[in-house]
């Protein structure tokens, strides 16, 4: 308690300086990076690696005018709907399976074999199934995130402290209440853990879906840019490509970090009297 | 006593429960089953999902080509070198900016941001440089496998334990014994955690990437038996590439137990 006051005392006290120094951690090896990115690009005759500045000039022209409401929102609609369609099927799957003990025996080997076939081999085989349509994309993406929510959720539930579980028994707590404050809360962290998989693999199966056959969409216009030899706006696709994924996780942590507040606590807890 | 006994009895599983295994093996034969009935009840089109004994007898006949081997040595090939090149570059660094603060939180910011950067962005990339070339699979699966080994080293890194530190500190340690007696046997679990992981990412990287690129390996034979119409072939690829996750699943987690015999984490692990 002590130790934490003073720290907050001398933090305060140090103000600007402390802010700054905590600025250019943050921000000095970026500006770096930037910096030399572009001064090495600059005056570059390369044809695959155009000055960064022709990159950054073209990005608002390329994205910013009727492709981004054209290509990028609808590869986002379908990332959504897939994921969390895969949320909710692999938590509820996830919950039944964790909790009756035969069928989780029975399925496990079979679950492995699912998870273990690389996502994206399956866009052929959806192809056959579903077209070419935004029915394919969403099944593609569905078909890769569902596993890591699914097992993980398994390995929360089964993983339920059996004194907890005893104590929600003997209150009789309901059905709908065991689930909400046993089960589910007690399996959040892995399923957390689960979905932050899920997150990055969709991703990856949202811009896969789209090389492979597609109208629209990000990952068509990346490869589109890279056919017709349009460099400087590949690039651009690259970049805005990865600041989705930057945005996303951010987003990510932010629920994450939300839904799972006491959690963090009980760890501090218990770290702290370990 | 009685009490005791009926406690036990209501906790464990029942004496004459069917064993795991059994259940498991069921559950295999379930899936082959439903594969098998499905088409030949006419619920699935049974020209995009043939029955399953006609996969296993396309297996088969695969297993006796020397094409399929090739594919298959390609595909691991392709796994290991990156697999590897990314252990060697994500420890290493994990090693320098975990025990060095300064460092650390310079890079903290640059690694945040470079992490979550899909490696499927590198497609087009990697296609411009290297064409169909091993390397440009080569390079999406060392980015994709490199975070997933520098996030758990750095994590590891930084885990150890403060008294630890101090008493190296007071006996003047240098650097390399730092890093060898105190950083080394406390990332470790975190390495291996980041090699279990690496493994299933680099597979699924490499396969995407013959499967996109066209690079030789288990991936382009998929796509040239999809679009050439053999569908049967397409699908005992598929199970091929499906045991193969497997494989590297099961033996990541062996070699993980077997380094790490002397850890507690795995000696508390109580077989049930």
């Amino acid at each position: 308690m002590t130790i934490g006051l003073r720290n907050r005392s001398v933090r305060s006290g140090q103000g600007a300086a402390s802010v700054a120094r905590t600025v250019v951690t943050v921000l000095g090896l970026p500006a770096v990076l930037v910096a030399l990115w572009w001064t090495v690009s600059d005056d570059s005759g390369s044809f695959y690696w155009p000055p960064l500045s022709e990159i950054i000039g073209s990005f608002r022209e390329t994205w910013f005018t009727g492709r981004f409401t054209e290509h990028v929102l609808p590869s986002l609609g379908r990332f959504a709907t897939g994921y969390g369609l895969a949320l909710v099927l692999g938590i509820g799957l996830g919950v039944a399976i964790g909790s009756i003990r035969n069928l989780r025996a029975t399925l496990e080997p079979v679950l492995e074999f699912f998870r273990a076939i690389p996502p994206p081999i399956l866009v052929p085989i959806l192809m056959l199934f579903a077209g070419l349509g935004d029915g394919m994309k969403v099944l593609v993406i569905i078909s890769g995130c569902v596993w890591p929510i699914l097992l993980n959720t398994v390995e929360g539930v089964r993983g339920i402290d059996e004194v907890l579980r005893d104590t929600a028994m003997s209150y009789q707590l309901g059905a709908r209440r065991r689930l909400v404050h046993l089960v589910l809360r007690a399996a959040s962290p892995h399923i957390a853990a689960g979905s932050r998989q899920a997150l990055s693999i969709g991703l990856i199966l949202m811009v896969i879906s789209e090389m492979f056959a597609a109208n629209n969409g990000l990952g068509f216009s990346i490869v589109q840019f890279q056919r017709s030899f349009a460099i400087p706006e590949m690039w651009t696709g690259i970049i805005l490509l990865g600041l989705i994924g930057v945005v996303l996780s951010l987003l990510y942590r932010i629920v994450e970090s939300r839904l799972l507040a006491w959690y963090e606590g009980v760890r501090e807890s218990q770290r702290g009297e370990g | 006593m009685t009490t005791f006994a009926s406690i036990q009895g209501t906790r464990r599983p029942r004496r004459n429960a069917v064993p795991t295994w059994l259940l498991g093996m069921a559950g295999l034969a379930g899936l082959m089953a439903v594969l098998e009935t499905l088409p030949r009840l006419g619920v699935a089109d049974r020209r995009f999902l043939p029955p399953f004994s006609e996969m296993v007898e396309r297996l088969t006949a695969m297993l006796a080509t020397a094409e399929f081997w090739q594919a298959l040595g390609q595909t691991l090939r392709g796994w290991s070198i990156g697999l590897a090149i990314a252990m060697v570059a994500g420890v290493s660094l994990g090693i320098v900016l975990g025990s060095i603060p300064l460092l650390r939180a310079a890079t903290n910011s640059t690694i945040e941001f470079l992490r979550p950067i899909p490696s499927v962005a590198l497609i087009p990339l990697a296609v411009l440089l290297y064409g169909t070339d091993i390397r440009a699979t080569l390079l999406l699966v060392v980015y994709a496998a490199f975070w997933q080994v520098l996030v758990q080293v750095l994590y590891g890194a930084r885990d150890v334990d403060p008294v630890v530190r101090e008493t190296a500190r007071s006996y003047q340690f240098s650097a390399w014994t730092r890093v060898r007696t105190v950083i080394w046997p406390t990332a470790l679990p975190y390495v291996l955690t980041g090699f279990r992981l690496a493994a299933a990412v680099a597979l699924v990287l490499e396969v995407t990437g013959e499967l996109i690129i066209g690079t030789p390996g288990i991936g382009n034979q998929i796509a040239v038996a999809q679009t050439s119409g053999a569908y049967a072939t397409m699908y005992a690829l598929v199970i091929v590439a499906g045991l193969v996750g497997v494989v590297v699943n099961v033996l990541a987690r062996a070699v993980e137990r077997r380094v790490l015999r002397w850890h507690p984490s795995v000696r508390r692990e109580v077989p049930t």
